[in-house]
């Protein structure tokens, strides 16, 4: 009797206090990942840390690689453009295991491009993928994602070249890379080409927010394509009627095409006083350069989480 | 009257770990400090201060940390097998107070041999810099974080005793002090997977003890002030986690036949 | 009121982690003992002894079973602080000197703070170590931590004392010590329950005795009525230079030493026996009834047992 009613005392306080250190564990990791910048940076030596962790690095790696992915995600989610430890974070982790090629990718995905969709530091990807092609001369990603930079952000078309046709000739690679090769060569039909380079991203990543900033990338890209090809149509309609269609309706009628095209949200495009294509929901459409009302950008991307 | 006999309990913890000797680890620690500390005066200008926190401090907590384990595993364990509970639990003791009473005693040789510890690295602090600065304060607020974490170490090692051999309470309690200081990477782990795997890595993730957030010894080194809310949940988590523990042990061991 | 009162206590214990055996120490046993009684419980090697005063004491759990003690559940803690035990071969904080040990029980029992030291001291003269008060008890000997034990027992002037195998580790000077001591708690109207295998201990100090083998109580009673059961024999001391020839005819077990013979006949042979030595002219020295000895009584009705091994009673 007695040793029951103490067990239920027992039993009472076990559970209340998991719950109340659950509860308060919530609120410190609310506060510490504000906190979570400064913390990180006491140890922004690779060298330094290699000899602290005696021996462990491939674990140490993949908690800072873990660190690196969250970091940017969260500052991203916050909508900072505050990506100043995605740099040092990467160099850690790769400083740490050479061979860890997700954070080569995620480099080139995420260090160049300018804030709010990177850290815009197109100089520390570059390092970070000629260290990584240093270490795994055999990995035909590294040289695509080394390509990749030259052509979107640094627009190097002769080294972007150079770049895939060394990565095409690999024993093991990808059958895009001597087409993206010859491609930068001529540097021609710059759609198809953009739409390759991503298309290659999302296969071969496995990580989601780089996949998912692929998509985005693609779908930009189909509307980009659908507003130059409309807004050819109605240069045609105004060549041939002399004045320019009041609405998208108007080009279907001049059998220019059928059916009224939408973009990739379902909506459809339309038509400005003077003739130019807009896209309705263009906030809802990241990374688009085309169809945007006059004088606005593209927003970000907002990663999903 | 509980109280008591916890009291009678605890101080015979603590008297026999001081029996035992536990406290020479001091004499270690001295040495280690005014090694570094003399070495330290010898060849650097601007960085003695650091040096000296942060060895300091992690010595502390490194030395602490094998105390609490290698003595923690021990509590139970022992008594049972030396059978010197007998005549305690034939008094009218009951084995919580017996189980509440050890971690007090374990806890409090602990916080004793922090507190001559700390105050070596204080002298060493004066040694090395001639004077105290107002940022020294935050030390304090570190190695009390060390103590809350000792706390937690004591506790989990008294619950795998109360079930385990002594050598696998030292494993499984090494292991967790080792995982709860990455404990944050592992919540963020949890954070980026999905499904049952998400499910359960988050379950695992926010059990393991967090000292992950009670480790502010650089951040104190460089002079960096901690949040009064940190050190509010701290100690509320930590108080509230060794208790959770302590339940634990209390029921497996009052079910438990001595052998 | 009953000092004991044990209600079918029942103890297996689960061998093996993986495939659960079962190993029965104690079967139900059912036993009262009267305040102010000297109990002896006596049985071999592995009999359960110990078991039930584990069981007792709230050491181990029973798999079946009650008991109360001093009229209150035993799972009550505040029963203890009337009882003392002494476990067998005890062990101690070596680290402590005997005076902190028994200051440390002391206060664990709750004894007043300002009596405790004067009767800590009284304790450790009466067991006979106050020369050793203060040597730390790793630096004792078996018979000295023995006493160590005692005096942990009787500390608190418990109503109740347990005392498993009190006697072993004791040189002949130690036993006789810790057989006065019994008296002397007898005689101050405590209730002990002590455990031996040793028979001449029993017989000395119990006003009665239990007698358990595997795990099974096999009689209780005082210690002449389990010995008294005559067994219709008698014994005769005689003076002669040899052992008659008509003796050994009657079937008597016969012993010379010197010209001192004894012969141990049936009742039945008495008078035949008698008229033999007056024919014989042998002076007869005496002639007394063999009472059963409680060794006898041991020997026979756990011997049985003992060769029924395996087979459940
Ligand atoms: N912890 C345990 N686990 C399994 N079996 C046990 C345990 N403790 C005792 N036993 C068994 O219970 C039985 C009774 O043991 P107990 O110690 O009570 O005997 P005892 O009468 O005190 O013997 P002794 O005179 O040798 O002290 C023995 O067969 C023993 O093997
Ligand atoms: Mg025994």
């Amino acid at each position: 009797m007695k040793s029951r009613h103490a067990t239920v005392v027992t039993a009472a306080v076990l559970l209340i206090s998991m719950g109340g250190a659950l509860r308060s564990l919530v609120a410190i990791d609310r506060m510490q990942r504000q906190a979570f910048a400064q913390q990180t940076l006491y140890i922004n030596s690779p060298k330094v840390l290699r000899r602290l962790c005696l021996g462990y690095t491939g674990l140490l790696a993949d908690i800072y690689w873990t660190r690196a992915v969250q970091y940017f995600g969260e500052q991203h989610h916050k909508g900072s453009g505050d990506f100043r430890l995605l740099a040092p974070l990467l160099q850690i982790t790769t400083a740490l295991d050479p061979k860890l090629l997700p954070a080569y990718q995620f480099g080139a995905n995420f260090l160049s491009p300018k804030p709010p969709d990177g850290a815009g530091l197109p100089g520390s990807a570059l390092e970070l993928m000629k260290f990584g092609i240093a270490h795994n001369p055999e990995q035909w990603r590294l040289y695509y994602n080394l390509g990749f930079l030259y052509y979107t952000e640094l627009k190097d078309y002769a080294r972007a070249s150079e770049a895939f046709a060394a990565g095409s000739r690999l024993p093991i690679t990808n059958e895009f890379m001597p087409v993206l090769a010859a491609r930068m060569a001529q540097h021609a039909g710059e759609f198809d080409t953009a739409r390759m380079l991503w298309f290659t991203t999302y296969q071969s990543s496995k990580e989601a927010s780089i996949r998912q900033n692929a998509v985005e990338h693609l779908q930009a890209l189909r509307v980009d394509e659908d507003v130059a090809r409309l807004e050819e149509l109605v240069a045609k309609y105004r060549q041939q009627t002399g004045h320019v269609p009041a609405r998208i309706g108007d080009l279907e009628r001049a059998g220019f095409i059928h059916g009224a095209p939408v973009d990739v949200k379902g909506h459809p495009y339309t038509l400005a006083a003077d003739g130019r294509v807009e896209v309705q929901d263009w906030k809802d459409i990241p990374f688009i350069t085309k169809g945007l009302p006059p004088g606005e950008v593209s927003p970000g991307p907002r990663v999903s989480k | 009257m509980s109280t008591g006999r916890v009291g009678s309990i605890a101080f015979n913890t603590f008297r026999e770990a001081v029996r035992d000797r536990v406290l020479y680890n001091l004499i270690a620690f001295a040495l280690l400090l005014s090694g570094a500390a003399i070495l330290v005066g010898e060849i650097s200008i601007d960085i003695e201060r650091l040096v000296v926190i942060n060895l300091g401090l992690t010595a502390i907590s490194i030395f602490g940390v094998l105390i609490a384990i290698f003595i923690g595993i021990g509590l139970v364990s022992k008594e049972i097998d030396k059978r010197t509970l007998y005549t305690v639990l034939s008094r009218p003791v009951q084995r919580w107070e017996f189980v509440v009473g050890k971690f007090f005693g374990l806890t409090g040789t602990l916080v004793v041999n922090t507190f001559f510890m700390a105050i070596g690295v204080f002298l060493a602090l004066l040694y090395t810099a001639h004077r105290f600065d107002k940022m020294d304060g935050w030390v304090l607020v570190a190695l009390y974080f060390i103590v809350l974490q000792f706390f937690i170490v004591c506790a989990l090692s008294l619950f795998f005793s109360s079930f385990s051999t002594p050598l696998m309470s030292a494993v499984f309690s090494f292991a967790l002090f080792i995982i709860g200081n990455l404990a944050d990477d592992l919540r963020g782990f949890a954070r980026m997977s999905h499904g049952l795997g998400g499910w359960l890595a988050t379950g695992v993730a926010y059990l393991v003890p967090n000292f992950a957030s009670m480790n502010v010894v650089s951040q104190v080194a460089h002079g960096d002030p901690v949040g009064g809310r940190l050190i509010l949940y701290n100690t509320v988590y930590a108080l509230l986690y060794s208790a959770m523990a302590i339940a634990g042990a209390v029921l497996i061991f009052q079910r438990r036949n001595l052998k | 009121m009953f000092a004991i009162e044990i209600l079918d206590l029942e103890k297996s214990y689960q061998l093996g982690f993986w495939r659960k055996r079962k190993k029965v120490a104690l079967r139900p046993l059912r036993l009262t003992i009267e305040e102010g009684e000297v109990f002896g419980f006596l049985g071999p090697n592995g009999a359960g002894k110990t078991t039930t005063l584990k069981l007792l004491m709230g050491l181990v759990f029973p798999t079946a079973g009650s008991a109360r003690i001093l009229g209150k559940s035993m799972d009550d803690p505040q029963v203890r602080s009337q009882v003392g035990f002494l476990p067998e071969q005890p062990y101690f904080y070596d680290h402590l000197t005997a005076r902190e040990l028994l200051n440390y029980y002391g206060q664990l029992s709750g004894m007043p703070v300002k009596d405790r030291s004067s009767k800590v001291d009284q304790m450790l003269t009466r067991v006979g170590l106050i020369d050793s008060a203060g040597v730390q008890l790793r630096k004792f000997s078996k018979g000295m931590l023995q006493r160590v034990g005692l005096a942990q027992a009787i500390l608190h002037d418990p109503k109740l004392v347990f005392l498993d195998e009190p006697m072993s580790g004791l040189d002949p000077m130690g036993r006789r010590e810790v057989r006065e001591l019994i008296q002397q708690l007898h005689h101050e109207g405590k209730t002990v329950f002590f455990s031996t295998h040793i028979l001449s201990d029993a017989e000395a100090l119990c006003d009665r005795v239990g007698v358990i083998s595997q795990g099974q109580l096999r009689g209780v009673g005082a210690v002449a009525e389990l010995t008294a059961q005559a067994q219709g024999r008698v014994e005769i001391i005689f003076s002669a230079a040899k052992i008659p020839e008509a003796f050994t005819q009657l079937g008597a077990e016969s012993r010379l030493r010197g010209d001192i013979a004894s012969a141990v006949v049936s009742d039945a042979k008495q008078e035949a026996a008698l008229e033999i030595l007056r024919r014989e002219r042998l002076r007869l020295i005496s002639l007394t009834p063999v009472r059963k000895s409680l060794e006898e009584y041991y020997v026979q009705n756990l011997q049985p047992a003992e060769n029924r091994k395996g087979v459940g009673v």
